[in-house]
């Protein structure tokens, strides 16, 4: 029995000591985009704290104060730093506000993605047989199409069957099935290899003929196998699912104005680029630029530093 | 060794950086080969047989590095050659073959296009000439209607067919010294016979000298005039073939040939070294044969030996120089 | 063949199901306040009242013969409105196509021969930006740059174009060309950043596989390995990748002709999404379905002059 003291201690060598973080210390590039998601994290999550204006309160809107230029060019005001939007609202807070929609359902929808594919990888895995084969045909054909037209398709259809009204009313949770939808075959191909290699084993042989149920057996054993490579693959996917959600909300098919996502708010400013209101534009772009960028080179360290063979 | 030398290595030692520090996997290694001489390599695998032979031609692997010593063909130092310079001595004077005759050919390139690239890059012929050569080498290396089969992908040919087009390559712009890299292991049992009959055949012919890589004493019996045998980066006994295996000095070759089967000796059971080779990384203080010599003492500990004479050959072992103060 | 035909159905049963099962159009097209004897002509016009198998075969047929039916939204033809504006769509993937094979493919090469090289880290940086910055965020930022600010090139629409039956191309015109340039980037930039990454990564793969060895060992120039054993190995998966992008370029040009007010079928689409106008939705499905076995075909194909491999096997089962 060690001390928990001790047990700390040893921990932190184990981690200090692994491969990982060995890779993590040795590239700059991965740190710093370590602490700007971080930095992400608490900007978006603390929006309503630390955000300057609530643009969600109307009665603080004043028309008067739309189109206002950031704080440092003529016409800036220090009250509106990064300037204002055509409703008046403060950018830099419909910015934190919008970083946290599109993260919200950035994660979700990965979540959503990542439960979907590795519930259907075991099946197809574990069942084998026609089952295999419809699930992984069908991964087939939806691999050929790119992500972003069936997450369209699926936008459209519930636009359709829910009539326009119902649908602007719970369009955060159509785009988090849409973009799910769209990303789960990779969890669900990486998980049955990954079954169809273990079931074969013979603990798992073995945990059968004590009776252990199928399911369970490959449940308990596959999953820490391909925890790795589902991370890797989740952390890629959240960059995409971010992108596809603010594309979406720029073709005006995610989320409405009144809910405004990073991909709103450049969808917005475009109708006003040429009459040089460029900052309701550049802002919220150069933000999303930057999110999903280290969300990036965190998923690439994390693929190679994982991945020993790429070294 | 009164013959002119056709290569000489001196004191090589190639270094692998990695990120838990350097390791060496070739250390303070010197061989020389005559013109015309089969020199075998023998050793287990991480020896550094194969990592010796990728340095005279050079051909080592990033980040593996030659650190010191020096390479000589024919008096001329070659081992801090400009590539370019290095290049032209490769498959010109120095030829190579692979252990995977499988892999060792572009599968999309017809061998006959193969051929006649490597001949066009090292000898002033025209196209029609080099097919000429091109069907004569695989005529030489035993390839049935090769008019014909020139125009084939390697896929089209027999694991064993494959090996010979490789030496076919190698031969092409006829080399001084051929570097055979494990050149049967890949190979079916049945075949390997076959191909170092035709590997002895052909370098007999042409009068190239050949270092025979491999970890069969076998093969190098029959094949080789020397031998020299590698351990743990080092060389551990080198000389004449006949002397190395009826009279080994070295502990670990006294144990290499014991777990040779012969037709000679009636052996009640063959023997096994216990052990295993050490890491790279972690090569014990002193001869780095000690935790598995039976005859191990206390100098051997402590000290790393260096070849030294023994008989017709040399031995890196620290009994060698007791039995000579005896 | 038979995955082609699988693939098609599949794809012809999704579009059938959402012509059925969503949404009514009648509602749509003609709003509430319609009487109901005309609505009643309105669902018999659009063929609605028809019993499902009916209009499943009808379906079917006619989709063969390239025909959706009548809009929701505009009451045109399905098959004319995207014939219309097909040709925008294919010169601008055309293009865009190119300029990523022919910038990605010599950066690939070049960062995976000297992976160390300050150039091709540059590049890998650059093209990781490049995979990060959404396409409609590329496409603002180049308007901004070259319309707006420098006022170089148009920012929207194709420009003047030419009717060559029933092909419209902007090929022939001054105004057509630079019309199409700021899009084009837009739309290949992802792709050229993937092209790159894959070359590079199929090079580095090449470079360490035994052949490549050999080939060194044989004293062959530099040039020799690299353009003509290395390069010639990479092609396969960069045909598969680039033939599989290509579908993605088609669906990528939604983003694009978005932002660009580009008159193409992506335009279209989005507009149908929009409108919920499902026979122009369910037509653009079957169209990109049918793209996509098209151009597995065409991949197949360049595959067999590439890899004899593949070629020998295709001899033996032909002969079986």
């Amino acid at each position: 029995m060690m001390l928990p003291f001790a047990r700390v201690v040893e921990f932190w060598r184990q981690t200090t000591d692994s491969d990982l973080f060995w890779s993590f210390k040795r590239s700059k590039l991965v740190m710093v985009s370590a602490v700007i998601t971080v930095l992400f994290f608490i900007m978006a999550f603390g929006a309503p704290y630390l955000a300057p204006h609530n643009p969600f309160d109307l009665a603080s809107l004043e028309l008067s104060d739309a189109f206002k230029p950031p704080a440092w060019e003529e016409g800036g005001e220090m009250k509106y730093l990064l300037g204002t939007d055509d409703q008046g609202r403060d950018l830099l807070s419909t910015i934190m506000y919008g970083s946290r929609i599109s993260l919200v359902v950035g994660f979700l929808s990965v979540i959503f993605a990542m439960v979907l594919g590795i519930g259907l990888g075991l099946i197809a895995g574990y069942v084998g047989g026609p089952v295999d084969g419809l699930i992984m045909r069908i991964a087939d054909v939806q691999l050929s199409f790119p992500a972003i037209l069936i997450a369209l398709l699926v936008d459209g259809v519930s636009r359709g069957i829910l009539g326009e009204a119902r649908h602007s009313d719970i369009a955060e949770a159509v785009l988090v099935v849409a973009i799910g939808l769209s990303y789960w075959v990779q969890y669900a191909r990486t998980v049955r290899g990954s079954v169809l290699v273990e079931k074969n084993k013979e603990y798992v042989q073995a945990a059968r003929v004590i009776g252990l149920p199928g399911p369970l057996i490959a449940l308990r054993h596959v999953l820490p196998n391909v925890m790795g490579p589902v991370l890797v693959i989740a952390t890629i996917n959240l960059a995409l699912a971010i992108i596809t959600e603010a594309t979406l909300s720029f073709l005006g098919v995610g989320l409405p104005p009144t809910e405004p996502s990073l991909g709103t708010l450049i969808r917005i400013g475009n109708d006003f680029l040429f009459s040089g209101e460029w900052w309701i534009t550049i802002f919220p772009g150069v933000v999303l630029a930057a999110l999903v960028l280290s969300v990036n080179l965190l998923g690439d360290w994390l693929r190679d530093a994982l991945n020993p063979k790429l070294r | 060794m009164t013959s002119p030398k056709l290569l000489e290595v001196r004191n090589l030692r190639v270094e692998f950086p990695t990120r838990r520090g350097t390791l060496v996997a070739v250390d303070d290694v010197s061989l020389d080969i005559a013109a015309g001489e089969v020199l075998g390599v023998v050793g287990e695998s991480g020896a550094g047989k194969s990592m010796t032979g990728a340095a005279i031609i050079g051909l080592l692997e990033p980040p593996g590095r030659i650190a010191a010593g020096e390479i000589r063909l024919e008096g001329r130092r070659i081992d801090n050659l400009p590539y370019n310079e290095m290049r032209k001595i490769r498959g010109r004077q120095i030829g190579a073959i692979f252990q995977d005759p499988l892999t060792s050919l572009n599968p999309l390139y017809k061998v006959g296009d193969q051929l006649i690239e490597t001949i066009l890059t090292h000898l002033p012929l025209t196209q029609a000439q080099a097919r000429d050569r091109a069907v004569k080498l695989l005529e030489d290396v035993g390839i049935p209607s090769a008019s014909e089969r020139i125009n084939h992908y390697p896929h089209q040919f027999s694991g064993g067919m494959r090996q010979r087009v490789v030496i076919a390559l190698a031969l092409a712009a006829e080399p001084k010294l051929i570097i055979a890299d494990e050149p049967t292991t890949a190979l079916d049992v049945s075949i390997q016979a076959q191909i170092i009959t035709l590997l002895k055949r052909l370098c007999r012919e042409h009068g190239t000298a050949v270092m025979l890589v491999t970890h069969d004493m076998g093969v190098i019996a029959e094949t080789a005039d020397r031998v020299a045998v590698m351990y743990a980066g080092r060389i551990a006994e080198i000389g004449p073939v006949q002397d190395v295996i009826k009279r080994p000095h070295h502990p670990y070759t006294i144990g290499l040939m014991g777990a040779i089967p012969t037709m000679t000796h009636k052996v009640e059971r063959l023997t096994q070294i216990d052990g295993s080779m050490p890491r790279l990384n972690a090569i014990p203080k002193g001869c780095a044969f000690n935790p598995r010599c039976p005859k191990a003492f206390d100098r051997c500990y402590r000290d790393r030996p260096d070849p030294m004479p023994a008989g017709n050959s040399l031995a890196a072992c620290w009994l060698v120089e007791e039995k000579a103060h005896v | 063949m038979v995955q082609a035909v699988l693939v098609m159905l599949a794809v012809a049963f999704i579009a059938f199901t959402m012509f059925n099962f969503v949404g009514d159009p009648v509602a749509i097209m003609a709003g509430q306040d319609l009487p109901a004897e005309q609505r009643v002509e309105l669902r018999k016009t659009l063929g609605l009242d028809d019993p499902t198998p009916v209009r499943f075969a009808r379906f079917v047929a006619n989709a063969a013969q390239g025909q959706f039916g009548l809009s929701y939204r505009t009451t045109e033809p399905v098959g004319r409105m995207i014939l219309d504006r097909l040709p925008a769509t294919l010169e601008l993937s055309l293009i865009a196509v190119l300029v990523a094979l022919v910038i990605g493919i010599p950066m690939g090469v070049f960062s995976g021969l000297y992976p160390h090289h300050w150039i091709s880290r540059a590049m890998m940086t650059v093209s990781l930006i490049g995979i990060s910055l959404p396409t409609f965020l590329i496409g603002i930022l180049l308007i901004l740059i070259f319309a707006v600010m420098l006022g170089w090139l148009p920012s929207f629409g194709r420009g003047d174009t030419v009717k060559i039956g029933f092909w419209t191309t902007g090929f022939l015109t001054v105004s057509g060309w630079k019309a199409i340039i700021l899009p084009s980037i837009t739309l290949g930039l992802f792709q050229m950043t993937l092209i790159m990454r894959l070359v590079r990564s199929e090079m580095l793969e090449v470079l360490r596989t035994d052949y490549i060895k050999f080939a060194r060992a044989r004293g062959l120039t530099n040039r020799a390995v690299h353009f003509g054993h290395a390069l010639k190995n990479t092609l396969v998966p960069v045909i598969t990748i680039t033939g599989l992008q290509l579908g993605s370029i088609i669906a990528f040009a939604i983003i694009t002709e978005t932002v660009f007010s580009w008159p193409g079928v992506g335009l279209l689409f989005l507009q149908s999404v929009q409108a919920v106008d499902i026979p122009v939705m369910a037509a653009y499905l079957v169209l990109i379905g049918l793209l996509f076995v098209l151009i597995n075909l065409i991949v197949d194909v360049l595959y067999f002059v590439v890899d004899p491999r593949l070629r020998s096997q295709g001899a033996k089962a032909g002969a079986k």
